[in-house]
């Protein structure tokens, strides 16, 4: 029987990860990931699980050792947020590139300045064409079960690229959640050790990371590229595979209520709960309203986005993140081009919320809805609003 | 271009980029992206061997008659050997 309990969920990513038998983990603590860095620190030190942590001086330095690690043919781990992951940027297109199947949690921080060490999605954005695949988890539930699976998703021979789980700052991280624990025999069975494409080792010496010119640069991009648009095969088979073996279903795109909804809301993240309430509340007040939750970033789910936007006449898009000076939010600017080319798509808003950790309650869901519902005459379709920016 | 080896679409490459052959780094024809080529005047040439010494990609080399001349699969076209070529023996033409 699975294991249910009570635990923080930073360190239920960490305990999850311990039953995925990595063989090396470099994590350097930064708020609010260090509970990640901590337990997983203890459970090697404990002698739980047999894998070295390797205490590096910066994320720099944890990003470049898990990638020489993951070369050497181990399943590796490392966690950051914020300015840690900013710190790493200059490594992620190269472990992309290198097809090395790292696995990475991400505390999702606000960037500096201002220092602010609260959540919002200002940290992964500028990480969006590093080439790794990218989800967004809802709740702990989810965090622990996508923390199992990347594993299986970036391993796999079809895939062979490094994923990241973007768990929300302090809102996710450090709640304490009923949590369901997979079986160690069913992880075990589902998750089988690495068998890695090349490894460094001096019997068969191998180059990996090679210098190229003009001449090659361009279709290695392609190869890159193409790489993670077919990922998502993979993705939807092994979330199709777990649904079966431990009862929980993913999607690449997640509806609440959306089936005859006339306003859809699109959250990416812890916000999704939250939104849920506001849905119910103007639902019971007979107001047509859904919600989509966005789970795969990288690669975009173009196809589910498009089909589940079909029949809605209008859509607000919520971003936790801001592109200074561009069209609107990184989700808002990305769900426009997938529907660019539709004939009959609906009018999209774009409210920029949950900034730096504030808070955004159900009653200021509910104003958004509202909002567009007033909105009759669309005087505010495609362009963005700061939510609840003090004028 | 025409004479280097290796993949010729993207669908050839390894995942990766891995290159399984220890010590093949010669075979990459890094002088692929050169727009100008030196050339030799061997009439002025004295056989100092000056661009021999500067050729940041050593890859000019001296023939039996002690001129000299640049293996093309690696000149880059920088044109530092014809900078440092006292006599002017060497000038920089653009590739075809």
């Amino acid at each position: 029987m699975a294991k249910r309990v009570g635990m923080e969920v930073a360190v239920a990513v960490a305990e999850a990860v311990g039953q995925c038998d990595i063989d090396v983990a470099a994590v350097y603590p930064i708020t609010p990931q260090s509970h990640i860095a901590e337990h997983l620190s203890d459970l090697v030190a404990d002698g739980k699980i047999d894998a070295e942590f390797v205490t590096v001086e910066s994320e720099h330095s944890a990003i470049s050792a898990v990638i020489g690690a993951s070369g050497t043919g181990a399943r590796v781990y490392t966690a950051t947020s914020s300015q840690g992951l900013m710190l790493m940027h200059e490594l992620l297109p190269i472990a992309s590139a290198m097809r090395l199947p790292i696995v990475m949690g991400i505390a999702n921080r606000a960037v500096s300045g201002p220092l602010n060490i609260l959540n919002d999605h200002s940290d992964i954005m500028p990480q969006r064409d590093c080439g790794w695949i990218s989800f967004f988890v809802e709740n702990g539930q989810e965090a622990i079960d996508l923390s199992i699976q990347a594993f299986k998703i970036a391993e796999h021979k079809d895939v062979l690229l490094p994923v990241c789980i973007n768990i929300d700052g302090f809102q996710l991280t450090h709640m304490v959640e009923p949590l369901e624990f997979p079986d160690q025999e069913l992880v075990n069975k589902f998750l089988p050790p690495r068998i890695p494409y090349a490894t460094l080792h001096p019997a068969k010496p191998v180059t990996m990371g090679a210098f190229a010119m003009s001449d090659y640069f361009t279709e290695i991009m392609k190869a890159k590229d193409e790489a993670i648009k077919n990922s998502k095969k993979v993705i939807l088979e092994v979330w199709d595979e777990w649904a079966k073996i431990f009862g929980r279903s993913y999607k690449p795109v997640e509806i609440y209520k959306a089936e005859d909804a006339e306003i859809l809301m699109l959250t990416m993240g812890s916000m999704g709960e939250t939104a849920e309430m506001a849905v119910d509340e103007l639902r019971a007040k007979g107001i047509r309203v859904g919600l989509i939750k966005l789970r795969l970033w990288r690669p975009f789910p173009f196809e589910e986005i498009k089909s589940v936007l079909q029949k809605a006449k209008r859509l607000i898009v919520t971003d936790r993140a801001v592109s200074f000076g561009g069209p609107g939010g990184p989700v808002f600017s990305e769900v426009k081009s997938a529907l660019y080319a539709e004939t009959q798509r609906p009018a999209v808003y774009n409210y920029i919320i949950g900034l730096g950790g504030r808070d955004v309650t159900v009653h200021d869901f509910v104003g958004m809805f509202e909002r567009v519902l007033a909105d009759t005459a669309n005087k505010a379709v495609d362009t963005y609003e700061f939510w609840g920016v003090r004028e | 271009m025409s004479n280097k080896k290796g993949p010729a679409t993207w669908r050839e490459l390894t995942t990766g980029c891995v290159v399984f052959e220890p010590g093949s780094a010669g075979e990459y024809h890094t002088g692929s992206w050169r727009s100008q080529r030196p050339v030799w005047d061997n009439a002025k040439c004295i056989k100092c061997g000056i661009c021999y010494v500067f050729c940041p990609e050593g890859c000019v080399q001296q023939s039996e008659d002690g001129f000299f001349k640049a293996n093309m699969d690696y000149c880059k076209g920088c044109g530092i050997c014809a900078h440092e070529c006292w006599p002017r023996a060497i000038t920089i033409v653009e590739e075809t």
